[in-house]
């Protein structure tokens, strides 16, 4: 569904919101049936082009910030060499992919996938296009279609016929596709590769842009939520007669033996309701989890004989026994919210013959899936209207709160319930980054040489807690991201002749989940944390330590930021560079910070500076607000991010108890793009790995002292007397 | 029945008195542009202006407003025209996924309006708000633009 756009192509119906006064209309529109009665016909799965000569791209993959709407559609429009400035979107909903036999393939938008993965099939969907229009454009003229030339959707012959892309749409809709196009060499693009501005701005400054959150209907309730505080609990019992006089109460309902929800006719009043219900939990031994004891049973597994192993080369324990030096430390990285701007929320309503969501996701399908479950009809009975998110960050790819809502709708059939996480809900019922600590062992020759090297990972692994179906006879490979032996997705980039990197793991009753950069930021934290540790018990600089060990790609990247930022120059007075490099989501990343640390303990990040190689490049613009959104994401972490776990619940309810980092905090950065053109790498994710570990390394050049354990706030910054 | 003035028009409402202005703004209103993030004046989305003030309307109960003069995000072009911070905000391409931006907005128009050139310093103190996806370095190159323009 698209609700901003003014897509004609598509049969609709208008939605008023019940809830005006004072003049104030909202109204938009909801197409269904894509095309069933459409008068504009498409080329194919990805391009409608209208008359007018406005083009439609029809995007799958989610927006939520991130630019992959706008870097997709300029992908098409590049193949399809259309007028840039007449380009729009929409979304197909995931009902009607599955009707359609997958003609969009995937939904899912996470692991900074969005543009690596489809484009392909997407720049091969405007080149079809783009085939057909031509062809067309020939018949008519009876010309050969080699001989037509076409600029920004205006076609041309020697002749001097002259046509547009919306004179001759409708006849090329007819013809057949083409079995095969060839695509341009990126050499020669000229939409994409720009730095065109986003198609998605506007509405964002004016109010306009509606969200999950602010979406209405006719008739719709809104309810209010609150789930078991200690994850995985159940609900003992409520007592509804307390709130339902309360005003605007139409319902109380407890909703998957974990939940109580208040269904009123506004959210204040759903709420305000919701906390004056008694609700009695049932917890069990759940209850006796502490921080301390999820933290104990990690530091057993440091030492345990058993693990699973990730990466190995040579003999390691045998390396670092003989070595002339060996160097220990053990570092760990605590819990993380995703935080994402928009709490969790979803429309839903329910009828015997039909179930419909409206809500923001990070993965159309899984919604929908989600929605056919827990409605009980089948998945061509149900849809999804994705709306724009505010926020991702992996938190919208799982459908909890699309389950809820649903469950909710099934209550009162015919009626459509918004169901709203107040931010209390959502800061206590995440999937949560997850927690693992590590013991490093390094053993060096008298040379200064890294001879064996020994990373021990023990801790919480997300495939356990969601997808315990995609285990490896019990192993997570995803535990090592960022350190796997090879691939294209996130390979170890040192080259260490006695390497073994494993993982003893230990889950905790609370969720993990998938959270921006996912396993990459504390595998860098713990690698390029100890890289450091190692370059100074070598007496080595840490630069010139990691390029002898770093193969080409990992070791260009970090030398273009190493150059850009001025590494081994004099700094002002008080100032310090920490180095940090990771290859993750297929593309290969590196970070400089620059910080100074005041002798009363203040830090200051001054600067970073941040390369990329993701072999090809869409738009540098967005990738450059990527890279620096990301320093924020991972910054904010490093300084602040920590879930701690009192009685078996998280204890952190709001801003108040989970800070977050604002402007004043965040540090000039430069961005370097070293794309070299033979692979597609992700952007979404990789550059938050390097944060933390780039800013401890820093501080640890200011003050002396190595940072092990984030967050940052709770370290005294003062110089090693 | 109880009246505010929003956007220069007076708007009837029939909200509990002690409902955050938010929640009328959203619910009552139909004016959704201002966002709930967190409901404790902590994070600045439901940033309006209040007889010019900012003003996080998650922690402003609707009776406290009386007569005084609401503005809101879609108060901010009601003559189709964007103001200076609004077009600074499109022409460098501020917002990701957005949902912070009309407080980031209304806290920069507020800020611009009391000082029409402010330093980095003046930013810092003003602009309180937390996004999540990080536009901050966008946000501070608008301004500067802003107070150009
Ligand atoms: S919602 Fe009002 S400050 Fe966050
Ligand atoms: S733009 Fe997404 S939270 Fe600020």
């Amino acid at each position: 569904m698209t609700i901003h756009q003014t897509s004609l192509g598509r049969r609709r119906f208008l939605v008023s919101s019940a809830a005006v006064a004072g003049g104030f209309s909202l109204a938009f529109s909801i197409p269904f049936d894509a095309d069933a009665q459409s008068p504009v016909k498409e080329l194919n799965a990805w391009v409608v082009i209208h008359p007018d000569d406005k083009v439609v791209i029809r995007i799958a993959r989610s927006e939520m910030g991130q630019g992959t709407l706008t870097g997709l559609c300029q992908l098409a429009a590049e193949e399809l060499e259309c007028d840039w400035t007449k380009v729009t979107w929409e979304y197909p909903t995931p009902n009607e992919n599955v009707k359609r036999n997958r003609v969009w393939k995937n939904f899912s938008t996470g692991g900074s996938r969005g543009i690596r993965e489809s484009n392909h099939y997407v720049r091969e969907g405007g080149a079809m296009a783009r085939e057909m229009l031509l062809a067309a454009a020939a018949a008519e003229w009876k010309v050969p279609a080699g001989e037509l030339k076409v600029d920004k959707g205006v076609i041309t012959h020697s002749s001097g016929k002259k046509t547009t892309y919306g004179a001759v749409a409708a006849a090329a809709a007819q013809l057949e596709p083409p079995k095969e196009v060839k695509l341009k060499d990126p050499k020669d693009w000229k939409i994409a590769g720009k730095p065109v501005k986003r198609l998605d701005t506007l509405d964002k400054v004016t109010g306009k842009q509606l969200y999950g959150i602010d979406f209405t209907m006719p008739g719709m309730l809104v309810a209010a939520v609150r789930a078991c505080p200690v994850i995985g609990g159940k609900l003992k019992s409520f007592d509804a007669a307390r709130v339902e006089k309360m005003p605007g109460v139409k319902k109380v309902v407890a909703i998957d033996g974990n939940a109580v929800v208040v269904v009123a006719d506004t959210y204040w009043n759903a709420r305000t309701a919701l906390a004056a219900l008694p609700t009695d939990w049932d917890i069990g031994k759940l209850g006796e989890v502490q921080t301390e004891t999820i933290n104990a049973m990690l530091k057993e597994g440091l030492d345990a004989s058993e693990a699973f192993v990730g990466n190995k080369v040579g003999d390691a324990k045998t390396a670092i026994d003989g070595a002339a030096k060996k160097v220990t430390a053990t570092y760990s990285f605590p819990y993380q919210h995703h935080v994402t701007m928009e709490p969790m929320n979803a429309t839903a309503r329910y009828t015997p013959e039909k179930c419909e969501v409206w809500c923001g996701t990070q993965n159309g399908e899984a919604a929908l899936a989600a929605a056919s479950e827990a409605s009980g009809l089948p998945t061509d009975k149900c849809d999804v209207h994705k709306m724009l998110l505010g926020g991702g960050f992996g938190r919208r790819g799982r459908s909890d709160y699309v389950r809820q809502a649903v469950l909710v709708a099934k209550e009162m059939p015919g009626m459509p319930a918004k169901l709203i996480w107040s931010r209390e809900e959502d800061m206590t019922h995440c999937q949560y980054h997850p927690t693992t600590m590590a013991k490093l062992t390094g053993g060096l020759d008298a040379q200064g040489n890294l001879v064996g090297l020994h990373i021990r990972i023990s801790g919480q692994s997300i495939l356990a807690s969601l997808l315990p179906q995609n285990l490896q006879n019990g192993m997570d490979p995803v535990v090592f991201q960022g350190l796997m032996a090879s691939g294209v997705e996130s390979a170890y980039g040192y080259t260490v002749p006695n390497l073994l990197i494993d993982h003893a793991m230990r889950n905790p009753h609370i969720t993990a989940g998938f959270w921006r950069g996912v396993n990459t930021n504390q595998n860098a934290v713990y690698m390029e944390s100890f890289m450091d540790e190692l370059a100074d018990a070598a007496g080595q600089d840490p630069l010139a330590f990691r390029l002898k060990l770093l193969k080409p790609k990992w070791a260009a990247v970090l030398k273009a930021a190493a150059d850009k930022a001025g590494y081994g120059k004099p700094l002002p007075a008080g100032h310090f560079h920490g180095l940090a490099q990771v290859m993750g989501y297929g593309s290969y990343v590196a970070g400089v910070a620059e910080v100074s640390v005041s002798p009363d303990g203040a830090l200051k990040i001054h600067k970073i500076t941040a390369a990329t190689n993701c072999g090809h490049v869409v738009n540098p613009a967005q990738i450059e607000r990527q890279v620096a959104g990301s320093f924020a994401y991972g910054l904010s972490a490093a300084l602040y991010g920590e879930i701690t776990v009192k009685d078996g619940a998280v204890e952190q309810t709001n801003f108040d108890s989970y800070n977050l980092m604002r402007i004043d905090e965040m540090p000039k950065v430069e961005t370097v793009l070293v794309p070299t053109g033979d692979f597609w790498g992700g952007v979404g994710e990789p550059t938050i790995a390097v944060a933390a570990p780039s800013v401890l390394n820093a501080i640890a050049r200011a003050t002396g002292k190595r940072v092990r354990n984030l967050p940052l706030m709770h370290h005294e910054l003062q110089k090693a007397s | 029945m109880a009246v505010i003035n929003v956007n220069g028009k007076a708007l009837n409402h029939n909200a509990d008195p002690r409902t955050p202005l938010l929640w009328v703004l959203r619910e009552q209103l139909g004016l959704t542009g201002t966002k709930y993030g967190c409901g404790i004046a902590q994070c600045g989305a439901c940033t309006v202006l209040i007889d010019g003030a900012p003003t996080r309307s998650c922690q402003a109960p609707v009776n406290s407003i009386g007569a005084k003069k609401v503005v809101t995000i879609e108060g901010l072009a009601a003559d189709g025209k964007l103001n200076k911070i609004q077009a600074a905000w499109v022409a460098v391409d501020v917002p990701q996924c957005g949902y912070c931006q009309s407080g980031m907005v209304m806290a920069a128009t507020a800020l611009l309006a009391a000082k029409p050139n402010p330093t980095d310093a003046d930013i810092d103190s003003a602009m309180t708000n937390i996004c999540r996806c990080g536009t901050y370095v966008q946000v501070r190159e608008a301004i500067h633009a802003a107070a150009k323009a």
